[in-house]
């Protein structure tokens, strides 16, 4: 039976249609999997001689912040880790018990990537302190306690699943007792450290975690079980729908029509929703640059750079997307007496809106003086000018159908964020960086704000002409289009 | 109203999933098409409305040749299945969003709801829920109604009567009817319903793997020789 599973899985993760397109967000998964392998394998490895350097005694000290660790663990989960009920529904009529069923499942996030990276950490970690004449078998015992927290971990995130309340509760609980040691009002590690530590004192104590895995996974069980019909746990989740007008974009005619819907649509969908998050996400990323912590990017170019980011965020993750994101219903698009004129012009407007949007957002950045603001305001100028129509431009190929329903999970296969389309704006960024920097070396760092503010008036003065070019594109690319879509994901 | 010519489609791999030689549907015509699972009925459908290439011949819609000019679009209105509906809005929205597309006012949209409020059973307006959410045959009934919005000449609907229960089957009978009354509105509908499509179509064409195998005005023996023809 658990063959047949596992032949299942295979199989769709081969044939998903996306997997062809996302082969490069496969990889740079792949190396993000390999980076956190390695920062641990260096942390297990280091940590110990680094603590020691710094005059803290390393095994206490490990078993103090454990508790945050564990803690932090289980924000990544909670976020990034799927929950195994998706492909369950076609299973349940067919001749399988459903404690088969619920045991795969759970057994299924037992192998998942987020447990056993921690054993790039405890391993070494744990072969150091046995370097450093601790007791080799209470390390063991110890080492063995971790990774049974880690599965506590796991199933904890199995059932807080879905439930915000819980999750943000305790985050916000363990936030506070950081703060409340930050202060040194009160310090919880008093009571967890010598927890952890016990484990290396009292072997005997790691039957508590296990106890407790037993525990966990009982309650996941029965709450799986209990919930595998299709009015429960598999039930789709229906909002309650407001109907919202907005009255006052009738005056701008057939254009008011398509920004209303597409105001509608940021709002109403989850995948959309995310974007709306990146792109407010954006506006901090220019910090990076303008306190100058990092000296790599302590440099006109890159400080250029940051303009164009931190204003057009919501233009590059949105604006990629035109018209995927009314992939669910192009037939009907294309159907309808619709211009093309108009359908581009709404969506340029909601791109102009959001970067002005993120322009008076990022007026904070006015602490850092007047010119890091007004780099970011020409920044602004070059995004509405130039970057608009190129990333239309763009998009017009773009033929990935969006599931805008989809995706709490922003990252991996989902695509919400995807480093791919990240990589095709890379050169909507170059050219503004390299007309600042021509200003700034040849003349002064005010006649470079003053060529990209001019690229970007330039641009928008050859508006009507790159709208008609994309048309044509979208004409000429209409059945393909409708083809591509009509895939799902 | 609707002339097609030599029309094909055959796909990449040599398929070829239709072929239509000479049709011609005269305005105002009940067109009924029916036919098997693959006999190409939503092929033809997609063909009149530019949404596939054909590879070979036209269609004509009102003269309009509908793959090099749009101009059909504003009197041709087309229920496919639920890709022609917004998931994300409510029944409210998506319809005055389609009046406002055909450039009808609220109070046009408000008055053929008001209309129709029978065939919507007291299931879509008002229901707080978006399109996504309702079931399949109120989905379909949304579909349904916004096709009449701003009275369009032509109506393209793709298996009306699946999906949905009897009471409103026999409720969209009555529309279609009254649709065609008039002799301005050319209703199109496909599909695998025999003696629906007899009671609403004066005319019934049967598609067999591409091909037109039958082209009947209805009688009261049409079903009949339907019946006998499909019984294998």
């Amino acid at each position: 039976m658990i063959k047949n599973f596992i032949k299942l899985e295979w199989k769709s993760f081969l044939r998903s249609a996306s997997f062809g397109s996302n082969v490069v967000m496969k990889i740079f998964m792949v190396l993000g999997a390999l980076y956190f392998m390695a920062i641990f394998l260096l942390l297990g490895f280091a940590s110990y001689p680094l603590l020691q350097d710094s005059g803290l005694p390393p095994f206490p000290t490990v078993n103090k912040y454990l508790i945050y660790f564990f803690v932090l663990d289980l924000v990544v989960r909670y976020f990034l880790q799927k929950m195994p009920v998706l492909n369950i529904k076609p299973l349940l009529v067919l001749p399988i018990s459903r404690s088969k069923i619920v045991n795969y499942c759970l057994g299924k996030t037992a192998v998942s990537f987020f447990n056993w990276v921690h054993i790039f950490f405890f391993v070494p970690f744990s072969i150091m302190l046995i370097k450093n004449n601790f007791n080799t078998l209470e390390v063991f015992t110890w080492m063995i306690g971790m990774f049974f927290i880690v599965y506590i971990n796991n199933f904890i995130n199995v059932l807080i699943n879905n439930k915000d309340v819980v999750f943000y509760s305790v985050v916000a609980t363990v936030g506070l007792l950081g703060v409340a040691q930050y202060y040194q009002w009160f310090d919880v590690t008093l009571y967890t450290a010598p927890f952890f530590e016990s484990f290396y004192h009292k072997p005997y104590m790691v039957l508590f975690p296990l106890l407790l895995i037993a525990l966990l996974y009982y309650f996941a069980y029965q709450y799986f079980a209990s919930n595998l019909n299709l009015d429960e746990g598999l039930a789709s989740k229906s909002e309650i729908a407001k109907t919202e007008d907005f009255t006052f974009l009738d005056q701008f005619g057939t254009l008011g029509t398509f920004l209303k819907n597409d105001i509608r649509m940021l709002k109403r969908n989850k995948r959309s929703r995310t974007t709306l998050i990146m792109s407010v996400l954006f506006v901090f990323y220019g910090l990076l640059f303008y306190t100058n912590s990092i000296e790599a990017y302590n440099n006109p170019a890159m400080r250029a750079f940051a303009g164009i980011f931190v204003s057009g965020g919501f233009l590059f993750t949105f604006g990629q997307f035109v018209p995927s994101w009314d992939s669910a219903y192009y037939q009907l698009m294309m159907s309808q007496n619709i211009q093309y004129k108009d359908y581009l012009a709404s969506k340029w407007w909601l791109m102009v809106i959001g970067t002005v949007l993120s322009t008076i957002l990022a007026s904070f950045y006015l602490y850092f003086g007047l010119e890091t603001y007004l780099l970011i305001v020409v920044g602004a100028i070059f995004n509405i000018g130039v970057n608009s129509h190129l990333v239309m431009l763009g998009g017009a190929f773009v033929k990935t159908p969006i599931d805008l329903s989809s995706s709490k999970q922003a990252f991996g296969d989902k695509q919400a964020f995807n480093l791919k389309t990240l990589l095709i704006s890379l050169p909507k960024l170059v050219l503004p960086m390299a007309l600042y920097a021509l200003g700034y070396y040849l003349f002064s760092p005010n006649i470079g704000l003053l060529f990209v503010a001019l690229a970007g008036v330039l641009g928008f003065a050859f508006k009507d002409y790159v709208f008609t070019k994309i048309e044509s594109i979208y004409k000429t690319e209409k059945y393909s289009t409708i083809a591509s879509y009509k895939q799902k994901n | 109203m609707i002339q097609v010519n030599n029309l094909s489609k055959t796909y990449n791999n040599g398929v070829q999933v239709l072929n239509i030689e000479n049709l011609e549907i005269p305005k105002g015509q009940s067109f009924g098409l029916v036919g098997n699972n693959g006999a190409g009925k939503t092929t033809f459908f997609s063909l009149l409305l530019d949404l596939i290439q054909p590879s070979t011949g036209k269609i004509l819609n009102n003269g309009i040749q509908v793959n090099t000019s749009e101009s059909w679009k504003p009197f041709t209105s087309a229920f496919i299945d639920e890709s022609f509906l917004i998931g994300y809005l409510t029944a409210e929205e998506y319809f005055y969003f389609i009046g406002d597309l055909r450039k009808q006012n609220k109070a046009d949209v408000d008055a053929l709801l008001q209309k129709h409020e029978e065939f919507f059973n007291g299931e879509i307006l008002n229901k707080k829920k978006y399109l996504r959410d309702l079931s399949k045959g109120n989905q379909k009934k949304v579909g349904i109604i916004a096709t009449l919005i701003g009275n369009p000449e032509v109506v393209i609907l793709d298996e009306p009567f699946a999906n949905l229960d009897p009471t409103t089957v026999s409720r969209l009978k009555k529309i279609i009817k009254e649709l065609t009354q008039s002799k301005n509105t050319t209703v199109l509908i496909s599909s695998h319903d025999l003696m629906h499509t007899v009671e609403v179509c004066e005319r019934i064409v049967a598609l067999h793997l591409g091909q037109v195998v039958k082209d009947i005005q209805s009688t009261s023996e049409t079903l009949q020789e339907l019946e006998s023809f499909f019984a294998v």
